[in-house]
């Protein structure tokens, strides 16, 4: 897999990064770097292996269907950029 | 024993072209918002109305280091939904993030069930008349995240953003595109709402945006269906274009016929649907493109490292399985086989639990159809009139019941059957006691009905020959004498009686 500096731009955009033209190149070059080193694991024979999603096996921790947060609005909107009447408020987005 | 009843499937609905006949094909994804006190991932609660950004914990703001915890309560209603609809239920499951940027959703992506879904293949009857109904297959259920909601006309130059529903826990049922119409389309979700609402997993209420669906609808020429069908190959199919979040039946139909003639429209023109996203305009009853969304459509799914796989166990699902409540099929069968209602009734009586419920209580003991008819003719369309819901009826399942009994027992007649609902409706009381206090008791004594026969015939010669002339007229003499009588009379015995005395 090779990232051109197209797929960098898009996967910029798509992260919402702001990333200069001519620093692209380097970014494609840095990405591909990365997939390189990646693509070593493929090398390794899963054949019949389960994947592990856990270091120790442990079930999935589960809550009980409570009410024990909320309430604190000032909190939330505390590192709002722009917050009005309890609201985070963004520039405009319409569809 | 039968647990639905036999059905046949309706014709597909089909529009004319300017030049051919064109099938629809739809298939669904309905948004079930689940009826639980917490978030999927939070302890923040999902009342709705409150405070904008008051239901947020730090987790739905996706603050950082902050981690989800799954609420138990919520993977049960999503398990319990599929066994209401005889589904696959997937002891292993996962979640996956599914990324897109939004100012209403602070993640950055949705936590949803891409590769693993907790519930896998089921089915649904769509009901459309009484003995047709449509089979629509459920192709998976997961659990995910619903987003927050954007205010766009508080202010001309900035959204508003709440995030009171972000996190909230939401089942994503697919169904197969096994859809024909619009109004099998309507009638599919009024069926998942019924079973959901039986269930007691999602609340259904599409106003609130509680229930809501996505919709999708394909065009194609008439043979091209059942090609797809046999082969599962979806290419015999037209492109097919989703119509984003309806939560309105009336406009899921107009929105289906407006897509499905446009894309005739562009076909016939020799042109190629684009796959893509529209939305309704309920103003204007058209769809349009929703573009921006288009480059959002890279979703760069990967499962979510934040939660370990979800494995629940057999017994648990066999516990909740033992739990189900007798679901709308079931129970309009039972109605249809034990009450000897029609179908029609039945599926008029089984809408709701409540409905079912009163119907049960007025039926204990007596005649079902006779139950049947009281409940939804005079009961149903007296609350109407008083826009009063079946739960506040001042007139209780006993008291009703109470009346059909004094009517199959021939106590009284229809006619003061009605008024007495009328007076235990407005009153109160016992049925029964009513109508001895008041003297309503149908007179079946044959002297009494004997004399106010010969009293009318004696007082009207003229009829009387009229009558022996042409004796459809003799209906005139048993008005009379019920009218003498008060309606108390038995009718039957009036009827005989006039016809014997007048020697026709």
């Amino acid at each position: 897999m090779s990232i051109d500096i197209d797929t960098a731009r898009r996967v910029a955009k798509l992260a919402r990064i702001r990333v200069a033209e001519e620093r692209l190149p380097a970014l494609a070059e840095e990405f591909n770097a990365v997939l390189g080193f990646i693509e070593q694991l493929g090398e390794v024979d899963v054949e019949g292996v389960e994947p592990m999603t856990s270091v120790t096996p442990q079930r999935l921790y589960r809550r009980s269907d409570g009410v024990t947060d909320g309430n604190q609005q000032d909190k939330i909107l505390k590192n709002a950029p722009d917050a009005r009447e309890g609201f985070f408020a963004v520039p405009k987005v319409v569809e | 024993m039968l647990d639905h009843l036999e059905f046949t499937s309706p014709e597909p609905k089909t529009i004319a072209g300017a030049t051919d006949d064109w099938e629809l094909v739809i298939g669904m994804e309905i948004h079930a918002q689940v009826a639980s006190k917490a978030k999927l991932f939070s302890g923040a609660s999902t009342q709705f109305g409150n405070e904008p950004n008051a239901n947020v914990a730090f987790v739905d703001a996706a603050m950082p280091g902050m981690l989800p915890v799954i609420n138990e309560y919520c993977v049960e209603q999503a398990v319990r939904t599929g066994l209401g609809l005889k589904a696959q239920i997937n002891l292993f499951s996962a979640f996956d993030r599914k990324n897109y940027f939004y100012p209403d959703l602070p993640q950055g992506y949705q936590i949803s069930q891409l590769y693993h879904p907790i519930v896998g293949e089921g089915e649904v009857i769509v009901d459309m008349a009484p003995g047709v109904a449509r089979l629509v297959r459920i192709e998976r259920i997961h659990l995910e995240q619903d987003a927050g909601k954007s205010i766009h006309d508080m202010d001309p130059n900035m959204s508003f953003v709440d995030l009171n529903r972000t996190g909230v826990a939401l089942m994503e049922i697919v169904s197969r595109p096994d859809i024909r119409g619009p109004e099998e389309a309507a009638a599919y979700v009024l069926k998942m709402r019924q079973i959901l609402r039986y269930l007691g997993t999602c609340d259904g209420n599409m106003q609130n945006g509680n229930m809501r669906a996505d919709v999708n609808v394909s065009v194609c020429r008439k043979g091209q269906y059942e090609k797809f069908a046999a082969t599962g190959d979806f290419s015999h199919l037209g492109t097919r274009c989703e119509i984003k979040n309806m939560n309105s039946t009336r406009f899921i139909q107009l929105a289906i016929d407006y897509e499905a003639r446009r894309q005739i429209a562009i076909l016939e023109d020799g042109g190629e649907i684009d796959q893509e996203t529209r939305l309704y305009d309920a103003d204007k009853n058209e769809t349009r493109s929703m573009r921006s969304k288009e480059e959002a459509h890279d979703y760069r799914y990967f499962p979510d490292p934040d939660l370990l796989p979800l494995e629940i166990e057999q017994a648990w699902v066999d516990d909740i399985k033992a739990s189900l409540p007798e679901l709308p099929d079931d129970k309009k069968a039972r109605f249809v086989r034990d009450f000897g209602l029609s179908e029609y009734d039945a599926g008029v009586l089984t809408a709701d639990t409540a409905n079912a419920a009163f119907f049960e209580g007025v039926a204990a003991g007596t005649d079902g159809k006779l139950a049947a008819n009281w409940v939804i003719n005079e009961l149903f369309g007296r609350l109407k009139k008083d826009d009063a819901e079946i739960e506040n009826s001042p007139v209780s399942p006993a008291q009703l019941g109470g009346i059909v009994k004094l009517i199959k027992a021939g106590d009284i007649s229809g006619k003061i059957a009605k008024d007495l609902f009328e007076i235990v409706y407005t009153e109160g009381g016992d049925p029964a006691e009513i109508v001895e206090a008041r003297g309503m008791k149908q007179v079946t004594d044959t002297g009494a009905i004997e004399a106010a026969v010969d009293a009318v015939i004696a007082d009207n010669p003229a009829q009387v020959e009229k009558a022996k002339a042409n004796p459809k007229l003799a209906g005139w003499f048993v008005g009379q004498v019920m009218k003498s009588t008060g309606g108390k009379a038995n009718p039957a015995a009036v009827n005989a009686l006039v016809m014997q005395k007048l020697g026709l």
